[in-house]
């Protein structure tokens, strides 16, 4: 059995309780235990790290240092808190004026952390480097046959500390391949949907949120794929206010991996927090429920003779 | 650092985090202004800014609003040839014209109601926080937005109350001591 910390982070608790539910209840089936960090601290987002440099460490370290000492993973399914955590914990390896101060300051709670003692990982980097496809299909039990999906990786959830490429990456689709899905080449895949931008200027992120559901809308896809909240949140409930902005009429599910892996597991879509979404995927637990007629594959006649062309002899015996 | 000693007291004053020497090596190449996805709406490109930057343009670069609509998404980071932590430099600037007074309350509202909300609970609810945010600083935009919060509430996406960690004696402490060493993080 893999034993992992487990950090969910604030938007886990309400926002993005459908990631949080769907990820516990796939860990299940794969024999993951997750021992939740007793007592967490927001992890600040990006927002502390606008403000004040040290404090924003410090908050996350009193979260690293509370990890039980026979713990040396912690995963995390929302970006932002990943990446903290990676990035705290790096900086502190790497400057060590850095991780005296952060130290000082955990004193103050009795609290110290040792950079390196735990590795930070984000849910979807364990589900496709921990579990190879074939063990994830060998968990399959109704196929996500017929869906055509789109995977969304948005910025930090590759980047920049890259456990897939930070451009391009490919292993959600994978994953979803994995699950028996079709997958589409969405070239949008890694791109930003602005995060906390929608706070900001909304006009600057109903244009980067526009960008992404179009190119999904003309790819046809059942749904967008997201491995964060905060991507899940800025696609899903801001969908209506784009469309009103812009004219559109997307109507594109926007569902947590870990929710597709658990309707592929075969677990009741309540388990998985289907229902919490505002665009409805109704439509995409409908296509689950029935799946099309499994295609008989096609026979092909081989496009050449086996045989190639006659090769020349080597001019010398022995060499090629 | 005295500052008669530096031909360029602003960039020394941008660079002083770790990491952030790089940036005096700078080609100019503007793969990050190209690779920006809310480049549009910066009224200069980072290839611009840092140019400013290097030419110790202070009070234009701060007054920008360049870093605030950046929105960290690292590609600028990955893709510099000069390995340049570009994304760093973003948040110091933010902290730079924050201590400079250079900033409009809506802008730095919402992180300062976040830190803020974080400081009292150890927690944060990003969705009532952007209520609380938006009700102060956008009361027409709040409007147009009350069909999403409704459509949040009724899926129970959203929380009016956050909850308060035990430890909160503990992180206002730790938070606390790390403000007093402040420093040059
Ligand atoms: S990044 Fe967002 S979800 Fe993660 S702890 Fe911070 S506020 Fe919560
Ligand atoms: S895609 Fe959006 S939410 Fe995800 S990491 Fe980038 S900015 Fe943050
Ligand atoms: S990509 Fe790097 S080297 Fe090129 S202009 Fe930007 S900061 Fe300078
Ligand atoms: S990290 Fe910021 S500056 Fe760099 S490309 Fe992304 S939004 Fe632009």
């Amino acid at each position: 059995m893999r034993r992992y910390a487990y950090y969910p982070g604030c938007s886990l608790e309400r926002n993005a309780a459908a990631y949080d539910e769907s990820f516990r209840a796939v860990a299940q089936v794969l024999g993951v235990e997750l021992v939740e960090i007793d007592d967490w601290n927001c992890c600040g987002a990006t927002e502390y790290f606008s403000l004040e440099l040290l404090p924003a460490y410090a908050l996350v370290a009193r979260n690293l240092a509370l990890i039980p000492p026979d713990l040396d993973q912690v995963v995390a399914p929302c970006s932002a808190c990943y990446y903290n955590m990676y990035k705290t914990d790096k900086n502190m390896a790497l400057y060590p004026e850095l991780a005296r101060a952060v130290n000082e300051a955990l004193a103050a709670g009795h609290l110290h952390y040792e950079p390196g003692r735990v590795r930070s990982r984000h849910a979807l980097e364990v589900m496709v480097e921990d579990f190879t496809p074939e063990e994830i299909a060998a968990h399959v039990r109704k196929p996500l046959r017929g869906l055509r999906l789109a995977a969304y990786y948005g910025c930090v959830t590759v980047r920049p500390a890259g456990h897939d490429d930070p451009e391009y990456p490919t292993r959600m689709e994978q994953l979803l391949q994995a699950l028996g899905a079709t997958v589409v080449d969405y070239t949008l895949r890694a791109n930003c949907c602005g995060g906390h931008m929608t706070q900001l200027d909304a006009d600057t992120a109903y244009g980067m949120i526009y960008y992404l559901l179009s190119n999904a809308a003309r790819l046809e896809v059942d749904a967008l794929v997201v491995a964060c909240p905060m991507c899940q949140l800025n696609l899903d409930a801001y969908q209506g206010q784009v469309n009103s902005y812009f004219g559109s009429d997307f109507r594109i599910p926007i569902l947590y991996f870990t929710q597709m892996m658990g309707l592929a597991f075969g677990i009741e879509p309540e388990r998985l927090g289907f229902g919490q979404e505002i665009v409805s995927a109704e439509r995409v637990l409908e296509k689950w429920r029935n799946p099309p007629p499994e295609e008989e594959p096609v026979e092909r006649r081989p496009r050449r003779e086996k045989t190639g062309l006659p090769m020349p002899e080597p001019l010398v015996a022995g060499r090629g | 650092m005295p500052e008669e000693a530096s031909a360029n007291p602003f960039l020394e004053e941008v660079i002083a985090f770790p990491g952030g020497e790089r940036l005096k090596s700078c080609i100019q190449c503007g793969t990050c202004g190209g690779s920006c996805p809310s480049g549009f709406a910066m009224d200069h490109t980072p290839r611009e800014l840092f140019a400013m930057i290097l030419a110790g343009m202070r009070e234009e670069v701060l007054k920008s609003n360049t870093f605030w609509f950046c929105v960290s998404c690292y590609y600028c980071t990955v893709r510099c040839p000069q390995e340049i932590p570009i994304t760093d430099i973003m948040y110091r600037l933010k902290r730079l014209a924050i201590q400079a007074g250079y900033y409009t309350a809506s802008i730095t509202g919402f992180s300062e109601t976040f830190v803020g909300q974080v400081e009292t609970y150890g927690r944060s609810f990003e969705l009532g926080l952007a209520t609380g945010h938006y009700l102060r600083h956008h009361p027409i935009q709040s409007i147009r937005m009350s069909p999403l919060m409704l459509s949040m509430v009724t899926r129970g996406r959203m929380s009016f109350t956050p909850k308060r960690i035990q430890g909160i004696r503990q992180l206002r402490a730790i938070l606390r001591r790390a403000k007093e060493l402040g420093g040059a993080w």
